[in-house]
Formats: structure tokens, sequence, C-alpha cells
């Protein structure tokens, strides 16, 4: 007891001091005497606070010092002796699954073409055929001046761009073709894409995220539902070409905006001029006024419309007379009726100067090569020039199609005007399967005609990635530059090779 | 691929294949090394192979003051934006129409989204998109462009100005408008047309196709290829035919917007690991296999780990060594995409592969573009015959994307033909050690000189780094003056703190070439403050041109 004592004392001494020390050192500190000051005045003022402030410094501490949360589902335990035998037990299936006998025919019938492509080309087993599948509408692939054209950029440009368009990827005849097809279209400006296929589904999710309304028909393409699958946004589908459905889905969507009162998003109708999986057209002065009337922004694939349908070749628009601008994006490709390659999208400054900083696939890839745009935009000053062009694919169509009028086993789909045709098998008549039959079925009709002179192919689809169910169809294309005796060919060859293979499976 | 040149090229092909052996032996590590100690490498080549001392790759962080005032930037920056947009939305409230409602539209662009391109991005808009006239070779020919607008709008001013190129992919200078590759071009321009105007699947298949097809897979090394129209589409329409729900990909944090497209688009559950980090990966793979998918713990059906061979930003390049090893206990698939290093890595061209001297069969899939060391356009996909063929069967860019062209694939078939030595000559093993050189010279230089480097030191990209936004428009424009035309990344391709410029070395550039670059560099390095290696070993730059060809 007396040892402690002292010992005691001294301690309360050093404490002193110390803390005497401390304070006086605080008090260097600029603005430390706010600080005390105000611990102070809040502890007269109510000394519960400083509790609850105390309590809220123990929590931050807690805090920073726990583990991160895990946004990933939560882990079971495991030793490392565990993971081992797991690690050893798990196979792996194969990468991919075991072609099967039907896959491996499909693959012999791919015709394989020794030269050029046209309207007449040789296959490589020496066979010469007519070739009315190719997407080459007017003709336009390959014209004498456009080849010495872009033989003359390849000996200034070279081949490839070597960069995308944000690092010194942007040729002048880019810019050049961009303008001219703007000019064309009537629209305000237009971006430049390297592959027609990435046009539309790298275009649709740059505007369209998170919480955005998309109202899209159910017949459009593989590309479309790739790029509306990448948006994240919102999809609801109308039923295909049907504009009351439209009306009705749009109206559901207004009435839940009501009753949810959530907060106005983006909102766009995504559709196809001509669809490329039924040949049909879209009705696009209802499909406007419904986008007018809900306040919508419309996209449109016009990849086979353009060049195909108006009376100058513009597409949709100019079919309907309607203001190109209407039209929020019009998206084209040049590997059809330009007969080259890549796509684009038109627009206003503003749809389009968005893309050049965020469409993934303008951004991240390389620019198309210079010999390709200027085959573009040798093909459009073609058109531009030949006004008769449209003129005559109109007339080939009409051709065709009186001459399959009275058809038997198959059904012609597609619109009045537009030059493709699938031709479906008509069921009451003739007996069928399952989807694979049809498509056996179609594959003979094929083959017969191939034997007699002429290149058809089947409509091909990944149907496991397809979300609607398409039937199967053979896609005829119309060529402007067939002659009335070629088209009269084609017509009684297909005839003929659907009544031989399928008379025997009439009901 | 007119019949003269075929005949030709499979004539010289038994010839020239037997001096290709002796020739690369002839540049072995030992050799190179024991000729360099006697200083008599003059020859300005090298073999782009991985080496037994070699560093690897690492990320060197700058003093803390460069990283303070970087920050610093970026705040001052973001503060003055928005005040500007407090001011401008209040009193010019017009120009921000485009940022609101509309008559009951909404904006297209969210404000917020939109708030790094208005404020930061739009005052540096000189930088990005530059317009260009003529063959992206050595030299790359801009089109001048004014503003008068602060960067929103350019008016080309009819004047053009040559700069030595540093920034397009043309690894071995296979950009050009004459020689083998644009002769060949112009015959099956002729021959064959411009386009084919149909998808693979349907009528788009041309005898080209499959010639080019045999070529790719013959070169890669893999029992069979296919080519795609377009090297983005290459990715992100494989790897969706590949994985579906119920799979896991395992993707490099720095990987491709493809790849990441691709991903998405496939319904695979994605997992991230750190870049080129193996003990990171490793422990990922532990995790995921041992837990199986989310939720159900059900185990997966098949994991597919995705790397680049070379990665476009950093110049790093993927540990395949490694990777292998973990792929046969993990039995995981794996995918390389080779879109910078094909052409461009190993001493036969052969890409990441051929570098660390690994069979091609040990990775499952060779994937590659055509746009860069070839200078043609497009991608390619090597396996497995079995893997080629379904990918043919489901790959959406064969069933529903345009074929490549002809004039593309004859590109395509010379150059790498070319690089093959089938052409009879050693132009294309010339090409490859040219550019091994460049590279190796350029980015030890550039280290020697201060200057902090990303990547491995084969890579023939360079990333300078820059650190500070205000010295990225500042080093563009400084080389621009001097006739230099470089790529300036900064966030989002970047993390915002390194942002840097990007030098893709070519073959087509001689030495004097480099050693102007490295003046230039040196020069602009001393007015913007970059020699912020903490590096010891410092050359002035009359040291590095002196001596710069030493112990590469």
């Amino acid at each position: 007891m007396e040892t402690t004592y002292p010992s005691l004392s001294e301690l309360f001494v050093f404490l002193n001091t110390t803390l005497t020390q401390i304070s006086i050192y605080y008090s260097h500190i600029p603005g430390s005497g706010i600080l005390i000051k105000y611990i102070k005045n809040s502890h007269q003022d109510d000394p519960f606070r400083t509790i609850l402030e105390l309590l809220l410094v123990f929590f931050a501490i807690i805090y920073l010092f726990t583990n991160k949360y895990r946004t990933v589902n939560k882990l079971i335990e495991l030793t490392p002796q565990e993971v081992e035998e797991l690690v050893d037990e798990w196979q792996p299936e194969p990468l991919v699954p075991q072609l099967s006998d039907d896959d491996i025919k499909e693959f012999d019938k791919i015709p394989i073409i020794n030269g050029p492509q046209g309207s007449r080309v040789k296959l490589i087993n020496g066979k010469s055929l007519l070739n009315i599948s190719s997407f080459d509408f007017l003709g336009l692939l390959s014209y004498e001046s456009t080849k010495e054209k872009t033989i003359k950029t390849l000996r200034e440009y070279g081949v490839g761009s070597c960069g995308p368009p944000g690092f010194y990827g942007t040729i002048d005849v880019h810019t050049e073709f961009e303008r001219k097809i703007s000019e064309f279209l009537g629209t305000e400006d237009t971006i430049l894409y390297s592959q027609g296929f990435s046009t539309i589904n790298s275009a649709i999710p740059s505007f369209c995220k998170r919480g955005d309304i998309i109202v899209a028909d159910e017949g459009c393409n593989f590309s479309i539902q790739k790029g509306l699958q990448i948006s994240r946004s919102i999809i609801k589908w109308y039923k295909h070409n049907n504009m009351e459905d439209l009306e009705r889905v749009l109206r559901k969507i207004k009435d839940e905006d009501i009753e949810t009162g959530r907060r106005l998003t983006r909102r766009f109708i995504v559709s196809e001029g001509l669809f490329a999986n039924y040949g049909d057209i879209t009705p696009l002065p209802k499909l406007i006024e419904l986008k007018k009337k809900f306040k919508y922004r419309l996209i449109l694939d016009e990849s086979l419309s353009f060049g195909t349908l108006g009376k100058r070749g513009t597409g949709l628009t100019d079919y309907f007379d309607i203001d190109p601008n209407d039209v929020d994006m019009i998206v084209g490709s040049m590997c059809y009726s330009l007969g080259s390659s890549g796509g684009f999208c038109s627009g206003s400054f503003e749809i389009t100067e968005h893309q050049r900083i965020s469409g993934p696939a303008y951004c991240y890839s390389a620019s198309l090569p210079a010999m390709l745009a200027v085959a573009a935009t040798e093909s459009l000053k073609l058109l531009k020039q030949n006004p008769g062009l449209p003129l005559a694919l109109k007339y080939n169509t009409a051709l065709f199609k009186q001459l399959l009028n009275n058809i038997k086993y198959l059904l012609l789909n597609g619109s009045q005007d537009s030059p493709v045709i699938h031709l479906r098998i008509d069921e009451e008549i003739v007996r069928v399967g399952d989807i694979s039959d049809k498509e056996k079925c179609l594959q003979d009709v094929v083959d017969e005609a191939t034997n007699n002179g002429i290149l058809l192919t089947r409509a091909k689809y990944n149907r496991s990635q397809e979300l609607f169910n398409i039937e199967p169809s053979i896609r005829i294309c119309i060529n402007a530059s067939f002659t009335k005796k070629e088209i009269e060919k084609v017509a009684s060859v297909i005839k003929n090779a659907a009544a031989k293979v399928l008379r025997n499976r009439v009901h | 691929m007119g019949k003269g040149s075929r005949t030709k090229v499979s004539t010289a092909q038994n010839f020239q294949l037997s001096t290709f052996e002796s020739s690369s032996d002839h540049f072995t590590n030992s050799a190179m090394k024991a000729e360099r100690q006697e200083g008599l490498v003059n020859k300005q080549r090298y073999v782009s192979k991985r080496r037994e001392d070699d560093p690897g790759w690492k990320e060197e962080e700058p003093p803390y003051y460069f990283l303070f005032t970087t920050y610093f930037s970026y705040l001052v920056l973001i503060c003055f934006g928005h005040l500007r947009d407090f001011f401008g939305k209040r009193f010019l409230s017009k120009n921000y129409k485009h940022l609101k409602e509309q008559n009951g539209y909404a904006p297209l662009n969210s404000d917020f989204d939109n708030f790094y391109v208005r404020r930061l991005k739009l005052r540096i808009n000189d930088c990005f998109n530059r317009p260009v006239t003529g063959v992206p070779g050595r030299k790359i020919t801009l089109l001048e462009r004014e503003t008068k607008d602060y960067c929103k709008t350019f008016q080309l001013t009819g004047t053009t100005r040559d700069c030595l190129n540093l920034s397009s992919y043309n690894y071995l200078g296979f950009a050009q408008s004459e020689g083998p590759c644009a002769d060949a071009v112009e015959q099956t321009v002729r021959k064959y047309g411009i386009s084919t105007c149909s998808p693979r699947a349907e009528v788009g298949t041309s005898n080209l196709h499959l010639q080019v097809e045999s070529l790719v897979a013959k070169f890669v090394g893999k029992p069979a290829a296919m080519v795609i129209s377009m090297g983005y589409a290459t990715n992100s329409t494989t790897i969706p035919a590949l994985v579906s729900k119920g799979c896991l990909i395992i993707s490099d944090e720095l990987n491709h917007s493809s790849i990441v497209f691709g991903s998405r688009l496939s319904g695979a559950f994605i997992r991230v690991f750190k870049h080129n980090n193996m003990t990171d990966l490793e422990s990922l793979l532990k995790e995921c296999i041992s837990q199986g998918q989310p939720r159900t713990h059900r185990p997966w059906k098949k994991i597919i780990l995705i790397v680049e061979g070379l990665y476009s930003m950093e110049g790093s390049i993927c540990n395949l060594p490694k990777i292998i090893e973990l792929k046969r206990k993990y039995k995981f698939y794996l995918y390389v995409d080779e879109a910078h290093s094909i052409g461009a890595l190993g001493p036969r061209g052969r890409g990441v592969c051929d570098y660390y001297g690994i069979d091609p069969n040990e990775v499952d899939i060779l994937m590659g573009t055509l746009t860069k060391s070839f200078g043609a356009a497009g991608g390619y996909i090597a396996a497995n015959k079995d893997i080629i063929d379904h990918l043919r069967l489901t790959n959406h860019a064969t069933l529903y994307a345009e074929s490549i062209t002809p004039i593309v694939l004859q590109q395509i078939y010379t150059s790498m033909s070319i690089i093959m030595g089938e052409d009879g000559t050693n132009d294309g093993q010339e090409r490859l050690e040219r550019l091994a050189f460049n590279a190796r010279y350029l980015s030890t230089n550039l280290r020697r000189l201060g200057f902090i480097v990303y990547g491995d030191h084969d890579s023939p990209i360079i990333p300078l780094l820059l650190f500070n936004p205000a010295k990225i428009p500042a080093f563009s424009r400084e080389c621009l003056k001097r006739n230099l035309a470089v790529v300036v990344v900064a966030y989002p391709a970047t993390p915002m703190i390194s942002s840097r410029a990007r030098f893709c070395i070519s073959s087509a550039h001689t030495k004097e070439d480099i050693d102007e670059i490295l003046k230039i560099c040196n020069e602009i390095g001393e007015i913007l403050q970059l020699k912020l290696s903490s590096n010891k070993v410092r050359y002035t730059i009359e040291e590095v041109l002196r001596d710069g060809e030493k112990n590469l």
C-alpha cells in the first residue's frame, strides 16, 4: 500500500503534464480552438448528442475495417483440399457438339463460286448458273467504270486503312461517301461502318441504355435482335407489320407510365423497311403517325429497301413520299444494292456525332478499306445517273410474280413491289413434317434448280438463337439486269423443280 | 491469286522453306548475344522471341507529385465544367437544349453521360478523328483543318501535312499502293470484281475464300480456319456461337470491346481477372470451379478463358506459358485474341505462340485480325476442324453478314505468302526482323531517356505515359508541329490517372526515322516534363543516338 501510493501520485503528475503538453501542442494547430469550442458547446446543449456522435465514429471505424461487400452470391466455405478435389473432378463438356449427318450435308450443299459474283456465276464444278440469290439487286456489282475507279484508289490509298476512324482512320473517301449518301437520302449527316451486319447492332446500343423502352417488330432481322439484346433496354414486341398491335403496345406503355409515374426515358420504335425474313414492306406512313402521336423515335433498317424501292431508289421514304427527316435513323448497307461492303447510319448531326463517340463497332474497329468506300460512291453515282434501274427492278419483280402466279405447291411471300421473295411450302397442298423436314424439301427444290441452271438458296438462320420461329423458305432476290427471257427461264425452272420434288408429297 | 502467281508460289515453296529454317537459326538468341557483345550487330535486325532474361511487364508509378497534380487537374476540370454548366444552363439555355426533354422526347444523351464529352473531350477534339488521305504507311498525309468554335466543328483548310506515322497498325508495312500485294489486288479486281453481295452460308462463298482459309490455317499452325469480313465482328459473332447459358467466360479486365460485346451477347456468366495477373486468375479459377454456377451451384458446362496476345493499350504480352500450365490443371478452353500479335510477334510472325515457342495446338481457338499486320481487313478464327465446322453453321457472321470481299482476300493471301516466304524472296523475314528491331530499339531507348513506358520490351505497341490531362493535347499538338502523327488516349480508354501516347511501330520505319522520333520525344519530354522514370540509368539524347543500338 505504501509503495503504491507515491507511484500513483507520480502517475497523476505525469498524466497532468502530458495532458497540458498535448493541449498546448493542440492549441498550436490552426482551427483547433473552434473544434474544442464546438465539442464543448454541443455537449452543453445536448449531452445525448455526444454519445450519438461517438457511436457514429465507432460505426465508421467498424465499417472501414470490415471486409468488402461482395456482389457475388454467398460462397460456400470449402477447405483447400476440397477445392482441389472439386477441381480434379470437374469435367467440361466438349467445346462444340458433334456435327450431325444433316449438318454435314448442309455443308456440301453450300455452293462455291469459281470466279466473280454476278448475275451469271460459275461453280467450282464448272457448271454455269443464273444467279437469282445474291443481293446485288441493281446489277451494279463490278461495273467496269467502278472497277477502274477502285484500281485508281488502290494505287493512291492501298487496301487496308490500318486504324479505327478515331485514330487516323478517317480517310477523305469516307467523308466523301458520307456526304454523297446524305445528299442522296436528304438527311443531315451519315456515319459509315465497316460491316453491314454490325451497323444496326452497334447503332442501337449507342443510344439505348438500361431503362429505355424499345418497341420492335417481331419480324426484325437477326442483327436488330442482337442490338436490342445488348442494349439491355426494356423491349416490347408487336406483331409483324401489324399497326393495330403496335398502337395497342404503345398505348399499354403509356398507361403503365401514368400508373407507375415513371420518369421519361428514351423511346424507340425499331422496324425494317423491307423485311429480310418476309419480303414485305412496313407501312411507314402509319408508323410515322404513331411514332409522332406517342412521341417515339424511329430506327428504320433500310438495308434491303435502299436502292430497291422508290422512284429514285432511296428506299422507303421515297416509296411512300415521306420526308426522310421524319425517320430519326435510317440504317443501310452497302453490300446489297451498292455492290460493295460496309454499312451506314443516316440522320441528324446529333445522331451521327453521338455514334462517332459511342458506337462500339465504329470506335473500336478499323475503318472501311478506301477501295470499298470508293466502289460504293461510284455505285451511288451510277444509281443517280440511271433512274431507270429501280424501274427495271420493279418491272422484273412484277414479271416474275406474274409468271409464278399460278405456281402449285409453293407460296409466294412478300409485298407486291418487293424484289425479295420468299417461297414457302404450301401446307394445304403438300404434306410436310417439322422444320427440318421442310428445309430438306426446299433444299431438294434448290438442288433440282441448280441442276437446271438456276442458283437458288434457302434463307439460312441460326435457329437456336433467333427469337421467333421463322418458316423455312427459298429466298429469291430479283435482279434488275436480268432480261425478260432470263426471268422467264428462272420462273419456269422453279415451277418445274417444285413440281418434281413436291408432287409426290401431295395430301 | 491469278494463275501465273499461283504456279510461282508452288515452285518457290520447297526452295524457300529450306532456307527459311537456316535463316532463323542464324538469328537465335545466343548468336545474337555473342555478336552484340562484340558490337558487330549493325544490321538493325532482331528476332522477336521471348528472352530468358526478359524482365517482363510492369507498370511504373510516377512520382507522387505528378500523381497529385493529375488528380488535382481533373478536379479543377470537373469543377470548372460544372460551373460552366451551372451558368450555361441558366443564361445560354439554348446550347443545352439537346440535354433536356423536348416536347415529350427524352434527350438522346443523358446530361451525366455527356459531361465527359462536353467538358473534357471537346476541348481536345483536334487530337482525335484527324482526317487523312493516301496510304497509311511510313508516312501519313493529314488533311489540315481549323476550328472557329473551340473544336465544336472543323473546316478543312485544303492543305495537307506529311507526318511520320506512329499511329497506324501497319506493323509489317503492307499498307502499300505498290509492290506485289497491290499488283495482285489489281488483277483480282479485274478478274473477280469487288464484292460478293451475299453471306457465306448462302451464295457468298468463292474459291478465293477457301484458298485464303487454308493459307491462314497453315500460317497459324491450326488444322482449319475461317475468315470474317470485319475484325470486330469476328469476336462479337463467334463467342456467342461457342458458349451460352450455363457456361463461364473468364476474361482479362483489359480485353477489347469486341470481346466484351460478344461475351455479353452469349448469355454466359462473365468473370473478370486483373490484367495479366496469373495469381488472381488461378484463385478465380479455383473459386469458380469449386463453387459452380451462382445460386444453383451446379457445375459449369464449360469454362472458356479469353485473353489477348498483345494488349492494344498496354503493349503487354499475355503470359501464355503460365496460362497453358493452368489450362492443363483446370481444364478450361483457351481463346486467344491475336488482333495485334499476329504478324507482329514471334520469329516467324506467327503471333504469341511463336513468340514463346509454344505449339499452337495448345490453344483451342486462335482469333486474329487481318486489318493490322496484313494491311487488309476482317478477321479469322483458327481451330480444330470440328470447331470451325460448327462455327460455320452457327456463327452469326457466316449466316447473316456479307462475306469478305475478293480484293481484301487477295491482299491477305499475298501478304501472308510473303511473310511465309512463299513468294521466293526473303522480304517477309526481313520485315519481321526489322519490326522486331524497331520495336525493341524505340522502347528501350525511350526508357533510357527517362520516359515511363509500359508494356513488354518486344512489343511493337509502345505506350508512353503522360499522366496530367493537360499534357494529352499538348503532346499531340507538339508532335504534330514536328510532323509526327501520334495517338493519344485518355480516360475512359485507360484508367483516369494513366493517360498516354501510344506509338505503333512499323517495319516500314528506318532507323533514321526512329532516331528522329527519339529526338522529337526528347525535346517534347523536356518541355512537358515527361521524363519521370525512377530508373537510375539515364542516357542523354546524344548517348542514345550513339549507343542506342547496344545492349538492346
